[in-house]
C-alpha cells in the first residue's frame, strides 16, 4: 500500500492549511499589532461621545497608543464613562486632554490625546479630567441658524 | 409526505448521535480518518485554490471600479479580505467541497450498501458506522476549516495581484488598511467557526443520504443528487442564520 505517500500529502495539506490560517491572522487580521505588552488603564468621562466605539483607536500626536476598552453611561452625572487601555510604554502627564475625534470627514471617531505640561504622570486607574466631547451636527446646524437670527434680529434693531 | 421528511430528519439526528458515540475508532485508528482527509481535503485542493484566486481577482475588479468612484481605490484591501473572511471564503468553499467531496462520499457509501458491503460487515461483528461512516465524517470536518482559509487567503492573493500588481493601488495602503479593518477575533475567527459548521453540516448530509440511500443503482444517483442540494441549501441557511448572530450583535 502507498499509504507512506497518502500521509505526505495530508502532511503537505494540513500544513499549508495552517499556514494559509497564520496568513490570515497575521497578515490580513491584526494580530501582529496585538502586543503582549502591558497596558495600564484610564478612565474618561464625556457629556457626549458621538459614534466612538469600543475598540476604537486612542490616538497621541496621530500615532496609535491605545485602544477604548470599555463604554458605558453613568446614571448620576449622565455622562458616558469611556475606559482607555493605554500600552504602558506611553507615558501621559496628569493633565492630559481627551477629545473625540473624526477620521477624515466621515470617518471612524477615535479619542485624540493631547499631552499637558503636569510633572506627575498618569498611573493605571486614574482619571483624564480635561475632555471634549463629539462634535454633533445636528447641534452644530442649529447654532448657526440660531446665531444667523440673532443677527438679522440685530439689524433690524439697528434700523 | 411530511410525515416521511420528519421520520428522516428523526433518523438523521438519531444517526448524528449514533456517529459521534461510535467515532473512538475513527479517532483511535486516525489512519483510516488521514485517507479519508486525502480523499475529501488535498484532493479538492486544485479547485479550491484555482476557484480562490478567480474570486478574488473578480472581487479586486469589481472593488476598485465602485470604490474608485468614491475616491477611495486604497480600501480595496479591506473590501477584498472582508468580504471573503466573513462570508464568501466559508460559503464558496463550503458549495464547493460539497460538490466535489460530499457528492463523493455519499457515492461510495451508497455504492457499498448496494453492494451489500456494509451488511458483510455487519456479519464479520463490524460496525460499518464506526468502520466506514465515522472516518469520512471526521476526514470532512477536519479538511473543510482547511479549505476554507486555502480559499480565503488565496482569494486575498488574488485581489492582491489585480489591484496593487495589475491597477495599480497603493501596496503600503492596501495591506495596512486591510490590517487596520479586520479583526482577528470577529473577522477571521468567525469565519473560521462559519466553515466549522458548514463543514459539520455537509459531510454529516452526505454521510447520511450515502448510509440511508435505496441500494439500487437509481437510488444511489438520487442520494447523490439530494446530497448537493441539500448541502447547498444549508450552508446558504445556516450562513443567513450564523451572520445575524456573528455581526449584528456589536451594533
Amino acid at each position: 500500500m502507498n499509504r507512506s505517500t497518502i500521509d505526505l500529502w495530508v502532511g503537505v495539506f494540513v500544513a499549508i492549511g495552517l499556514g494559509a490560517l497564520l496568513f490570515l491572522a497575521l497578515k490580513v487580521g491584526n494580530l501582529a499589532s496585538f502586543s503582549t505588552a502591558e497596558t495600564y488603564r484610564v478612565d474618561a468621562r464625556f457629556a457626549n461621545i458621538g459614534g466612538l466605539k469600543v475598540r476604537a483607536p486612542v490616538k497621541s500626536a496621530g500615532v496609535v497608543v491605545g485602544r477604548v476598552a470599555d463604554i458605558a453611561f453613568d446614571n448620576e452625572s449622565y455622562e458616558a464613562v469611556t475606559v482607555l487601555r493605554i500600552d504602558s510604554q506611553y507615558k501621559f502627564p496628569r493633565d492630559t486632554a481627551a477629545k473625540i475625534l473624526t477620521s477624515g470627514l466621515l470617518g471612524d471617531q477615535y479619542i485624540g490625546l493631547e499631552a499637558g505640561a503636569d510633572a506627575r504622570i498618569l498611573k493605571d486607574g486614574e482619571r483624564l479630567r480635561i475632555t471634549q466631547s463629539a462634535v454633533v451636527l445636528e447641534n452644530l446646524i442649529s447654532q448657526f441658524l440660531f446665531s444667523k437670527a440673532a443677527e438679522g434680529g440685530d439689524a433690524k434693531g439697528g434700523k | 409526505m411530511v410525515t416521511t421528511t420528519v421520520w428522516r430528519l428523526g433518523y438523521a439526528s438519531r444517526f448524528f448521535v449514533y456517529l459521534l458515540a461510535h467515532s473512538g475508532t475513527a479517532l483511535r485508528r486516525f489512519r483510516l480518518t488521514v485517507r479519508e482527509i486525502y480523499f475529501a481535503g488535498v484532493l479538492s485542493l486544485i479547485i479550491i485554490l484555482v476557484s480562490g484566486l478567480f474570486v478574488g481577482m473578480v472581487l479586486g475588479l469589481q472593488g476598485y471600479d465602485t470604490l474608485q468612484r468614491y475616491g477611495s481605490s486604497e480600501a480595496l484591501g479591506v473590501l477584498v479580505a472582508l468580504s471573503l473572511v466573513r462570508e464568501l471564503g466559508p460559503v464558496v468553499a463550503g458549495l464547493l467541497f460539497a460538490s466535489r467531496a460530499g457528492s463523493a462520499i455519499t457515492a461510495e457509501i451508497g455504492l457499498m450498501k448496494a453492494t451489500e458491503q456494509l451488511s458483510a460487515m455487519e456479519m464479520m461483528a463490524v460496525d460499518p458506522i464506526a468502520r466506514v461512516v465515522a472516518p469520512r465524517f471526521w476526514g470532512g470536518v477536519l479538511s473543510m476549516p482547511l479549505l476554507a482559509a486555502l480559499f480565503s487567503a488565496m482569494g486575498i492573493f488574488g485581489g492582491y495581484l489585480v489591484g496593487v500588481v495589475l491597477i495599480g493601488v497603493d501596496e503600503g495602503a492596501f495591506w495596512s488598511q486591510m490590517q487596520a479593518a479586520v479583526d482577528v477575533r470577529n473577522d477571521i475567527l468567525n469565519g473560521v467557526i462559519k466553515s466549522v459548521v458548514f463543514g459539520v453540516a455537509v459531510t454529516l448530509i452526505a454521510v447520511f443520504e450515502g448510509y440511508d440511500s435505496v441500494p439500487t443503482a437509481e437510488g444511489v444517483s438520487r442520494a447523490t443528487t439530494r446530497t448537493v442540494v441539500t448541502s447547498s441549501l444549508a450552508i446558504l441557511a445556516l450562513d443567513f442564520v450564523l451572520t445575524a448572530l456573528m455581526f449584528t450583535g456589536g451594533n
